[in-house]
């Protein structure tokens, strides 16, 4: 099996923030099931702040612990510091991740980013 | 519950085996007597190898194991028959043998793959048409590691003898779950592991009809009658004698056993698990091997959780660095999009029992519920 850093099993075995947000301002999904891995993320926005941020995850270990990873990294973040998260500030907030494990790490940083250009452009 | 993988060695093959590391010794080549010893459990070892599977004792060659044993029968046949250079197999072989053949393709020989039907049965039909005037070898295997489907190496056997190929099987995963008898099967060459069978790793053997024309892939000092030459691995070969000796005592009780285990378990899972598909034969299908898909989860993210709990299985669906690939044996079957990614093999061993399939069925109850709860898939 792959060696995880344990605070990718932490955060896969103990996810924060399952669920989709029913009245969500912005919302981003990837994937499809041919691929495999498909990554949704909602949020709710108040006074330019993420107020809350949800993910549903279909997808390896990986996928599954970056979008907890994602979601709690960018929940009370203001829009615009949501938006300059990197790939690596997930893989750091995550202790490092498995060579080869580093493809799907990216998805859910780009399903929020879906999900907050959603808000933006519904709120121009 | 990953016995399709390894299994444990057996307490009577250690005690078999013990005595061959320090006390006997010696080198079976060496003619003092201490390599006498050695010889003589040699060959107490390849008749019980024979005994188990309706051979002669001189058609036993020991070998590095099942991966040795597929290469052998293959590069050691295919070009050494002159100026055949086609040989058949089926697109579900281990890697063993589909690497093996494509390097064979490298060297200028020609390679027909027979496809598989939905439940991994070769299709015999196509086999047969595949046959050409300058076909050598036929390789199929006599059942499946991932989805446990047996074939109908019988039907094989008669195309085989019919246009006069040779026939090898790749026997890993059926000895000592099902009868395995060469003359029953009709085959030429058959390959068996030890460490699936609860003897030590690192030891099988290939067994090689009388006649069957064969060119060593390992040279040097004419060990196993030149076709595999190296010092021979006598504690090895003494506990898989032992263990072959002991699965085939066994055979009958364990495959009951085990039997009983997986179809609980896969009764069980259906029972209590929705959108669920059991891949590979509903009954032309090892005693041990249970593989179910389960829709809305991924395998790697099963084995993980499943793991958590104390399960240990594997899967064909893994993560790999491009995208989620399916096994090619689950490919080769067509499972459905929706199910191939989800695919978990649990394989069963004797010293399983019913508690223990109880303890998986409630390890697969929440995992999966877990899973689909965090699945955007499942909603939809």
């Amino acid at each position: 099996m792959v060696l995880y850093s344990k605070k990718v099993i932490e955060e896969f075995s103990s996810p924060a923030n399952v669920g989709f947000i029913e009245d969500a301002d912005g919302v981003g999904e990837i994937g499809s099931t041919v691929d495999g891995d498909i990554i949704n993320i909602s949020i709710k926005v108040k006074d330019n702040i993420l107020e809350d941020v949800k993910f549903k995850t279909f997808g390896c270990v990986v996928a599954i612990s970056t979008s907890s990873a994602v979601s709690r990294l960018a929940k009370g973040k203001r829009v615009d510091e949501a938006m300059a998260l990197t790939n690596e500030d997930v893989i750091n907030y995550l202790d490092g991740l498995p060579e080869g494990k580093d493809r799907c790490s990216g998805f859910a940083l780009d399903a929020l980013k879906m999900a907050i250009e959603d808000y933006i452009n519904k709120n121009k | 519950m990953d016995h399709s993988a390894t299994t444990p060695v057996d307490p009577l093959v250690v005690d078999a085996m013990l005595p061959f590391f320090s006390e006997t010794f010696g080198n079976a080549s060496s003619l003092h007597s201490f390599g006498t010893e050695s010889a003589e459990a040699l060959s107490r070892a390849r008749k019980q190898v024979a005994d188990t599977i309706g051979a002669l004792p001189e058609e036993i060659f020991f070998t590095s194991g099942g991966t040795e044993s597929d290469n052998l029968a293959i590069r050691g046949v295919v070009p050494f028959n002159a100026g055949k250079k086609h040989m058949i197999t089926s697109v579900i072989e281990h890697p063993a043998v589909l690497n093996t053949c494509a390097f064979l393709e490298e060297l200028g020989h020609e390679v027909t793959y027979v496809p598989v039907d939905t439940d991994g049965v070769v299709d015999v039909d196509e086999l047969e048409k595949s046959v050409r005037e300058n076909t050598v070898l036929i390789s199929v295997m006599h059942a499946n590691n991932e989805v446990g489907t047996i074939q109908p190496l019988e039907i094989i056997s008669d195309i085989a003898k019919e246009h006069n190929i040779y026939f090898h099987t790749d026997a890993v995963q059926s000895v000592g779950k099902i009868p395995v008898n060469v003359n029953d099967l009709g085959v030429d060459m058959l390959s068996i592991s030890s460490h699936k069978i609860h003897g030590p790793k690192g030891v099988g053997a290939l067994y090689v009809r009388k006649g069957t024309t064969i060119s060593p892939i390992v040279f040097g000092g004419n060990h196993e009658k030149g076709i595999r030459s190296g010092t021979e691995n006598v504690s090895g070969i003494v506990g898989f004698g032992k263990a072959l000796e002991l699965a085939s005592e066994r055979l009958e009780e364990d495959s009951l056993h085990m039997t009983r285990m997986r179809d609980s378990l896969i009764s069980s899972v259906f029972d209590t698990i929705s959108d669920v598909r059991l891949n590979g034969h509903p009954s032309l299908r090892l005693p041990n091997n249970v593989n179910i898909s389960f829709k809305y989860v991924e395998g790697e993210s099963m084995l993980m959780m499943l793991d958590m709990q104390g399960v240990a299985v594997s899967t064909g669906s893994a993560c790999s660095s491009k995208s989620l690939n399916a096994s090619h044996v689950l490919s080769a079957l067509k499972i459905e999009d929706d199910f191939i990614h989800g695919s978990l093999r649990i394989s069963l061993g004797r010293e399983n029992t019913m508690d223990d399939i109880d303890h998986v069925v409630n390890a697969l109850l929440e995992t999966i519920a877990k899973l689909r709860a965090m699945s955007p898939l499942a909603d939809k």
